[in-house]
Protein backbone atom coordinates (compact mmCIF):
# COMPACT_ATOMS: atom_id res chain seq x y z
CA UNK A 1 0.00 0.00 0.00
CA UNK A 2 1.33 3.46 -0.89
CA UNK A 3 1.99 5.63 2.11
CA UNK A 4 -1.05 7.92 2.47
CA UNK A 5 1.13 10.70 3.82
CA UNK A 6 3.39 10.65 0.81
CA UNK A 7 0.50 10.48 -1.69
CA UNK A 8 -1.33 13.39 -0.11
CA UNK A 9 1.85 15.36 0.37
CA UNK A 10 2.30 14.86 -3.34
CA UNK A 11 -1.31 15.95 -3.95
CA UNK A 12 -0.85 19.07 -1.81
CA UNK A 13 2.53 19.82 -3.33
CA UNK A 14 1.10 19.39 -6.81
CA UNK A 15 -1.74 21.78 -6.01
CA UNK A 16 0.64 24.34 -4.52
CA UNK A 17 2.89 24.01 -7.55
CA UNK A 18 -0.09 24.37 -9.91
CA UNK A 19 -1.28 27.50 -8.07
CA UNK A 20 2.18 29.08 -8.21
CA UNK A 21 2.56 28.15 -11.88
CA UNK A 22 -0.85 29.66 -12.67
CA UNK A 23 0.04 32.85 -10.78
CA UNK A 24 3.30 33.15 -12.76
CA UNK A 25 1.63 32.63 -16.16
CA UNK A 26 -1.21 35.01 -15.26
CA UNK A 27 1.34 37.65 -14.26
CA UNK A 28 3.25 37.02 -17.51
CA UNK A 29 0.04 37.40 -19.50
CA UNK A 30 -0.88 40.69 -17.76
CA UNK A 31 2.66 42.05 -18.29
CA UNK A 32 2.70 41.00 -21.96
CA UNK A 33 -0.75 42.58 -22.42
CA UNK A 34 0.45 45.84 -20.84
CA UNK A 35 3.52 45.75 -23.07
CA UNK A 36 1.46 45.15 -26.22
CA UNK A 37 -1.00 47.90 -25.23
CA UNK A 38 1.32 50.65 -24.01
CA UNK A 39 4.63 49.70 -25.68
CA UNK A 40 3.29 50.80 -29.04
CA UNK A 41 2.86 54.35 -27.77
CA UNK A 42 5.54 54.74 -25.11
CA UNK A 43 8.42 52.40 -26.04
CA UNK A 44 8.71 51.59 -29.75
CA UNK A 45 6.79 54.57 -31.17
CA UNK A 46 4.16 52.78 -33.27
CA UNK A 47 6.43 50.33 -35.05
CA UNK A 48 3.82 47.96 -36.48
CA UNK A 49 6.09 44.93 -36.69
CA UNK A 50 7.09 45.15 -33.02
CA UNK A 51 3.44 45.73 -32.06
CA UNK A 52 2.38 42.64 -34.02
CA UNK A 53 5.12 40.56 -32.35
CA UNK A 54 4.07 41.87 -28.90
CA UNK A 55 0.44 40.95 -29.58
CA UNK A 56 1.53 37.52 -30.84
CA UNK A 57 3.59 36.93 -27.68
CA UNK A 58 0.63 38.04 -25.55
CA UNK A 59 -1.60 35.56 -27.42
CA UNK A 60 0.85 32.67 -26.95
CA UNK A 61 1.33 33.47 -23.27
CA UNK A 62 -2.48 33.51 -22.98
CA UNK A 63 -2.65 30.01 -24.49
CA UNK A 64 -0.08 28.80 -21.95
CA UNK A 65 -2.09 30.43 -19.15
CA UNK A 66 -5.20 28.51 -20.28
CA UNK A 67 -3.30 25.20 -20.36
CA UNK A 68 -1.80 25.78 -16.91
CA UNK A 69 -5.25 26.75 -15.58
CA UNK A 70 -6.71 23.56 -17.07
CA UNK A 71 -4.12 21.46 -15.26
CA UNK A 72 -4.78 23.41 -12.06
CA UNK A 73 -8.50 22.59 -12.32
CA UNK A 74 -7.87 18.90 -13.13
CA UNK A 75 -5.71 18.46 -10.03
CA UNK A 76 -8.22 20.02 -7.61
CA UNK A 77 -10.37 17.67 -5.56
CA UNK A 78 -14.02 17.14 -6.52
CA UNK A 79 -15.49 19.74 -4.13
CA UNK A 80 -12.99 22.37 -5.21
CA UNK A 81 -13.81 21.57 -8.84
CA UNK A 82 -17.52 21.98 -8.09
CA UNK A 83 -16.91 25.38 -6.47
CA UNK A 84 -14.84 26.46 -9.47
CA UNK A 85 -17.45 25.20 -11.95
CA UNK A 86 -20.26 27.08 -10.17
CA UNK A 87 -18.20 30.27 -10.01
CA UNK A 88 -17.25 30.03 -13.69
CA UNK A 89 -20.86 29.30 -14.67
CA UNK A 90 -22.03 32.33 -12.73
CA UNK A 91 -19.31 34.50 -14.25
CA UNK A 92 -20.08 33.32 -17.79
CA UNK A 93 -23.84 33.79 -17.36
CA UNK A 94 -23.57 37.23 -15.80
CA UNK A 95 -20.90 38.20 -18.33
CA UNK A 96 -23.14 37.19 -21.23
CA UNK A 97 -26.26 38.95 -19.94
CA UNK A 98 -24.46 42.11 -18.80
CA UNK A 99 -22.33 42.16 -21.96
CA UNK A 100 -25.31 41.96 -24.31
CA UNK A 101 -27.31 44.54 -22.35
CA UNK A 102 -24.29 46.86 -22.18
CA UNK A 103 -23.65 46.49 -25.90
CA UNK A 104 -27.34 47.14 -26.69
CA UNK A 105 -27.25 50.28 -24.54
CA UNK A 106 -24.31 51.45 -26.65
CA UNK A 107 -25.73 50.54 -30.09
CA UNK A 108 -29.12 52.10 -29.31
CA UNK A 109 -27.42 55.26 -28.10
CA UNK A 110 -28.87 55.09 -24.59
CA UNK A 111 -25.39 55.63 -23.12
CA UNK A 112 -23.05 58.32 -24.35
CA UNK A 113 -19.79 56.37 -23.90
CA UNK A 114 -18.69 53.34 -25.93
CA UNK A 115 -19.17 49.85 -24.46
CA UNK A 116 -15.62 48.81 -23.53
CA UNK A 117 -14.59 45.13 -23.34
CA UNK A 118 -12.49 45.96 -20.27
CA UNK A 119 -15.66 46.85 -18.34
CA UNK A 120 -17.09 43.44 -19.16
CA UNK A 121 -13.89 41.72 -18.02
CA UNK A 122 -14.07 43.60 -14.70
CA UNK A 123 -17.70 42.46 -14.23
CA UNK A 124 -16.78 38.85 -15.04
CA UNK A 125 -13.73 38.87 -12.75
CA UNK A 126 -15.74 40.32 -9.85
CA UNK A 127 -18.57 37.83 -10.44
CA UNK A 128 -16.08 34.96 -10.50
CA UNK A 129 -14.51 36.10 -7.22
CA UNK A 130 -17.93 36.46 -5.60
CA UNK A 131 -18.82 32.97 -6.86
CA UNK A 132 -15.65 31.51 -5.30
CA UNK A 133 -16.34 33.24 -1.97
CA UNK A 134 -19.99 32.10 -1.93
CA UNK A 135 -18.99 28.55 -2.89
CA UNK A 136 -16.40 28.33 -0.14
CA UNK A 137 -18.85 29.71 2.41
CA UNK A 138 -21.52 27.25 1.30
CA UNK A 139 -19.27 24.23 1.89
CA UNK A 140 -17.56 25.45 5.07
CA UNK B 1 -27.34 11.53 1.64
CA UNK B 2 -26.55 10.63 5.25
CA UNK B 3 -23.21 9.19 6.21
CA UNK B 4 -21.27 7.79 9.17
CA UNK B 5 -17.95 9.32 8.20
CA UNK B 6 -17.63 11.41 11.36
CA UNK B 7 -18.33 8.42 13.62
CA UNK B 8 -15.95 6.14 11.73
CA UNK B 9 -13.28 8.81 11.79
CA UNK B 10 -13.72 9.37 15.52
CA UNK B 11 -13.55 5.62 16.18
CA UNK B 12 -10.14 5.58 14.54
CA UNK B 13 -8.95 8.76 16.29
CA UNK B 14 -8.44 10.58 13.04
CA UNK B 15 -8.75 14.32 12.55
CA UNK B 16 -10.47 15.72 9.47
CA UNK B 17 -7.06 16.74 8.14
CA UNK B 18 -5.67 13.24 8.63
CA UNK B 19 -8.64 11.63 6.89
CA UNK B 20 -8.31 14.18 4.10
CA UNK B 21 -4.66 13.17 3.78
CA UNK B 22 -5.60 9.52 3.57
CA UNK B 23 -8.23 10.16 0.89
CA UNK B 24 -6.21 12.71 -1.08
CA UNK B 25 -8.77 15.49 -0.74
CA UNK B 26 -8.91 18.78 1.11
CA UNK B 27 -10.05 19.06 4.74
CA UNK B 28 -12.88 21.27 3.48
CA UNK B 29 -14.18 18.33 1.44
CA UNK B 30 -14.19 15.97 4.44
CA UNK B 31 -15.98 18.60 6.52
CA UNK B 32 -18.60 19.19 3.82
CA UNK B 33 -19.24 15.43 3.44
CA UNK B 34 -19.56 14.95 7.19
CA UNK B 35 -22.04 17.80 7.43
CA UNK B 36 -24.06 16.38 4.54
CA UNK B 37 -23.44 19.47 2.44
CA UNK B 38 -21.61 17.57 -0.28
CA UNK B 39 -22.11 14.08 -1.67
CA UNK B 40 -18.85 12.42 -2.72
CA UNK B 41 -18.36 10.82 -6.11
CA UNK B 42 -18.52 7.03 -6.38
CA UNK B 43 -14.70 6.68 -6.65
CA UNK B 44 -14.23 8.74 -3.47
CA UNK B 45 -16.95 6.78 -1.67
CA UNK B 46 -15.24 3.51 -2.67
CA UNK B 47 -11.92 4.89 -1.49
CA UNK B 48 -13.41 5.77 1.90
CA UNK B 49 -15.02 2.35 2.14
CA UNK B 50 -11.71 0.63 1.34
CA UNK B 51 -9.93 2.76 3.91
CA UNK B 52 -12.37 1.80 6.69
CA UNK B 53 -12.59 -1.82 5.52
CA UNK B 54 -16.33 -1.53 4.95
CA UNK B 55 -18.74 -1.52 2.05
CA UNK B 56 -20.19 1.76 0.76
CA UNK B 57 -23.63 1.06 2.23
CA UNK B 58 -22.06 0.83 5.71
CA UNK B 59 -20.89 4.43 5.37
CA UNK B 60 -23.38 6.17 3.11
CA UNK B 61 -27.13 5.92 3.27
CA UNK B 62 -29.55 7.05 0.59
CA UNK B 63 -32.19 9.11 2.39
CA UNK B 64 -34.72 8.33 -0.33
CA UNK B 65 -34.64 4.65 0.66
CA UNK B 66 -36.72 3.85 3.76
Amino acid sequence: MTSPESTNTNWKQRNNLNTKRLAKWTAAWVISLALATFGDKFIWQQNELITAIAIGINFLVGIMMIMVNKQHLIDLDELQQKIQLNAMGLSLGIGLIVGISYSTLDTTGLISSHAEISHLIIVMALTYMIGIILGNRKYQ
Amino acid sequence: MKNRLKVLRAERDLTQAQLADLLNVSRQTINAIEKGKFDPSLPLAFKAARLFGLIIEDIFEDEAVE
